[in-house]
């Protein structure tokens, strides 16, 4: 837990003004928060792909147990399934984690929705987790000044801009988040 | 040669060919045609397997008139014998896996395939009508071998069976004109997605009296299960998938007014549906108001809790509610439970916590059947039921019969309670989800519990123990479990003595499932006089050594002995002791399909 905070407060830190880069997203500076956050809380870890055996059977909500053991209780996995993902969809109703991609990165981040009341804190987060600059958000232009811009993919699966429609609609309709290049980002502000 | 092809000149049996009916003359045997007539009324297997000792005329006269066929286990014989032996059998059930298979403690590719079965079944069993398996892996081949083989095909019952996918089942319904009853449950059906609710014929009615496809993860057109159900007039039973919301359950309940058994599906408004539609309740309560006929409940698969009044109409007449899919609690529970003074069947998740269950003891008095679930499976979560839900049901259901009931924590009193105010109780199951845990209150072994309950409860016939328990426990099972066929231990018992005790004891003892438990080679040859009388016997991380189970093989030639590890790794060992042992009897030998990693000594 003790790791997990201090990761945090390393990308709090950090000068956002002059921290444009294209590098792995959360690295390189700081060598020493991939090590802990690797051997150290295991949601951490999970998220960044090694998968320990124990990660498949713990959901991350449910506190560490000593060892899982198969086969039990003797509840039918078709029976378990269905709570479990019941149990994880109520259990969502109070964090609404949806990934995030960002061109040239190589792997994908996770990010609570319900963390943020406003997009204009949901900027804030993305620039702290990906240590990129996104500038404002123009209603005929789209984004301005900026090389990365912020698009959503919706419940009918469309590639959307951030920022056009009421927050609360937004979070309801995102169902992940990539963040492009400008350049290839060109057209979508265009309606 | 098949039974089509016999033709004796001397009269004494001739089968009818490919019409789908079966024919015989008796022209001098007045006595055997006697005893077939009388033998046709007997309907029970025991009685007939009895019948059939009595002398060689009489075992020809029980072959002849069997019409149900029962196979306990599926490697126990073969086909081609069965079908030799019985030839004018009509309805055929057969169980495979083991049950530790639901589980996940059997391999994927273990056995219990349906094939060899159905090839031989069509060629000799041109009438049959009814097929029910569970545990059998089937494949869409098979299933279309069955809609091609048999034309007068009426019944297929699917339980825990997988391997097939929805083009089986397209093939099955479009094909078999006459059937009846097509009852899913609890399968794993692949999503070939093809939409075979629509493969039903179309023209005219259905002869369909029960459909059940609650198990099936794939959507399904509704506009064709909506005219489906309209034209299935002698529909009773229809047990609907989680992808149908509660306006379209609406849709198919004023269509089938006369049905006798609902599977809800979803119990949720549909996506598009605004949250609170108040304007539409009225409507549903008076859908299930019309329903006078339902006594069966099941579904509520992704339950909007709000809406569980709209069954309050029937509740007075339902014997069977199944809401063990339902996360509700208490509050939400009681309205409902308060009316169904008639129920005997009652599934359950513990979400509704020992004050539901409370309210279950005060109303439903002629309860039979009771299964509580656990909502959270973890060792170390929750337990929302208890001891006092257990007290509770125990002096509130004097009628109980079957028990299932899952907690984190339990006191022996309670169920010496249940021992003596449920003299009829067949079925026992306690599994307290916490292993080796002791009664919370004495911190005493769950022993004396236990052994109460084989003492007291005469007619018990299956057991599952759980909890810490000693060898003292299995000593109280021989000495009183006479009647138990069926016993499942988990994480249990100190020494060899235990098992020594059940098998010594336990005289009609039919099936034993065992894990995690510390009995060893010499507990298992204690057993060498009773294993030719069981079903099977089955033990995972316990203490037998390869040397234990060759040596029983070597005493015991008609028992296959099977030895595997869970993870499929050759050799079957896992250190020093055998990962699984799973033995059974047998008269046809080791199976032939065995996998590469299933040793049979």
């Amino acid at each position: 837990m003790d790791q997990k905070k201090t990761t945090l407060d390393l990308f709090n830190n950090v000068d956002l003004a002059t921290e444009l880069r294209l590098g792995l997203p959360g690295t390189d500076n700081q060598p020493e928060i991939i090590k802990s956050s690797l051997s150290g809380n295991k949601r951490t870890s999970s998220e960044m792909g090694s998968s320990t055996c124990t990660d498949e059977n713990e959901s991350r909500f449910s506190p560490p147990t000593k060892e899982q053991v198969v086969g039990w209780p003797p509840v039918r996995s078709y029976r378990k399934n269905i709570l479990q993902v019941k149990k994880t969809e109520s259990e969502m109703g109070s964090g609404m984690y949806v990934k995030v991609s960002m061109d040239g990165a190589p792997y994908l981040r996770k990010l609570d929705l319900k963390m943020y009341q406003s997009y204009e804190e949901l900027m804030k987060g993305l620039q702290v987790m990906f240590k990129c600059i996104i500038g404002l958000y123009f209603e005929r232009e789209g984004y301005n000044g900026s090389q990365h811009v912020p698009t959503y993919e919706d419940k009918d699966g469309d590639w959307m801009l951030v920022g056009d429609v009421p927050w609360e609609m937004f979070i309801s309709s995102c169902k992940r988040l990539r963040i492009m290049k400008s350049c290839e980002a060109r057209g979508l502000g265009d309606c | 040669m098949n039974n089509n092809q016999m033709c004796e000149s001397d009269g004494k049996s001739r089968t009818g060919s490919g019409t789908g009916e079966y024919f015989i003359t008796y022209p001098d045997q007045v006595l055997e045609n006697v005893l077939e007539n009388v033998l046709l009324f007997l309907k029970s297997r025991y009685d007939r397997n009895a019948v059939s000792l009595v002398c060689k005329s009489w075992y020809r006269a029980e072959a002849y008139t069997r019409s149900d066929l029962f196979i306990g286990n599926c490697y126990s014989v073969a086909p081609r014998r069965v079908t030799q032996r019985f030839t004018r059998v009509r309805s055929v059930t057969i169980k495979g896996k083991p049950r530790f298979a639901d589980f996940s403690l059997l391999p994927q590719d273990w056995g219990a395939h349906f094939t060899p079965w159905v090839l031989t079944m069509a060629s000799a069993y041109r009438a049959l009508e009814k097929i029910h398996l569970k545990r059998m892996s089937v494949t869409d081949d098979d299933l279309a071998v069955v809609a091609h083989s048999f034309p007068n095909f009426k019944e297929l019952v699917l339980v825990c069976c997988d391997g097939f996918g929805t083009s089986g089942l397209a093939v099955v319904v479009s094909e078999c004109r006459c059937l009846r009853v097509l009852e899913l449950i609890e399968d794993e059906v692949t999503d070939d997605e093809v939409d075979w609710i629509s493969c039903f014929p179309s023209d005219g009615v259905t002869n369909l009296e029960s459909l059940a496809f609650d198990c099936v993860e794939s959507a399904i057109n509704f506009e064709s299960l909506e005219k489906l159900v309209a034209r299935s007039p002698l529909l009773k039973k229809l047990r609907l998938n989680r992808h149908v919301s509660i306006p379209q359950l609406y849709r198919l309940l004023i269509r089938a007014p006369r049905l006798t058994h609902l599977g809800t599906g979803s119990f949720s408004p549909s996506e598009e549906q605004p949250q609170n539609d108040s304007s539409r309740e009225s409507d549903y309560l008076s859908a299930f108001a019309a329903c006078r006929s339902i006594v069966c409940l099941s579904g509520f698969r992704e339950i909007a809790p709000e809406y569980l009044p709209a069954i309050v109409p029937i509740c007075a007449n339902l014997t069977s509610l199944n809401l063990s899919y339902a996360n509700i609690d208490a509050e939400q529970l009681k309205p409902v439970i308060r009316l169904c003074h008639k129920l005997q069947v009652f599934w359950v998740l513990d979400s509704i916590c020992d004050e539901g269950l409370q309210a279950v003891a005060e109303t439903c008095k002629d309860l039979r059947e009771l299964r509580v679930f656990p909502i959270d499976a973890a060792e170390n979560a929750e337990g929302p039921v208890s001891e006092v839900g257990l007290l509770a049901i125990a002096l509130g259901c004097r009628k109980l019969q079957s028990i299932l009931y899952f907690c984190q924590q339990m006191t022996n009193a309670a169920v010496v309670a249940m021992s003596k105010n449920c003299p009829d109780l067949v079925v026992f199951r306690l599994c307290i989800i916490g292993r080796y845990r002791p009664d919370c209150l004495t911190g005493e072994p769950m022993d004396e519990g236990f052994g109460a309950i084989v003492k007291n409860c005469k007619k018990l016939t299956r057991l599952a123990v759980s909890g810490l328990l000693t060898d003292k426990a299995f000593c109280y099972i021989g000495q009183y479990g006479k009647l138990v066929k069926t016993l499942s231990v988990a994480f249990a018992g100190d020494s060899d003595m235990g098992l020594k005790y059940v098998l010594e004891g336990c005289t009609n003892l039919q099936k034993l499932e065992i894990r995690d438990s510390p009995f060893g080679d010499s507990a298992l040859l204690s057993g060498l006089h009773h294993f030719y009388n069981m079903r099977f016997v089955w033990m995972s991380s316990c203490r037998v050594t390869r040397e234990g189970c060759l040596n029983v093989a070597r005493h015991l030639p008609r028992l296959v002995v099977e030895v595997f590890r869970r993870d499929e790794e050759e050799g079957g060992e896992r250190g020093d002791f055998v990962d699984t042992l799973y033995m059974y009897r047998s008269l046809d030998g080791p199976r032939a399909d065995a996998p590469r990693f299933v040793k049979i000594l």
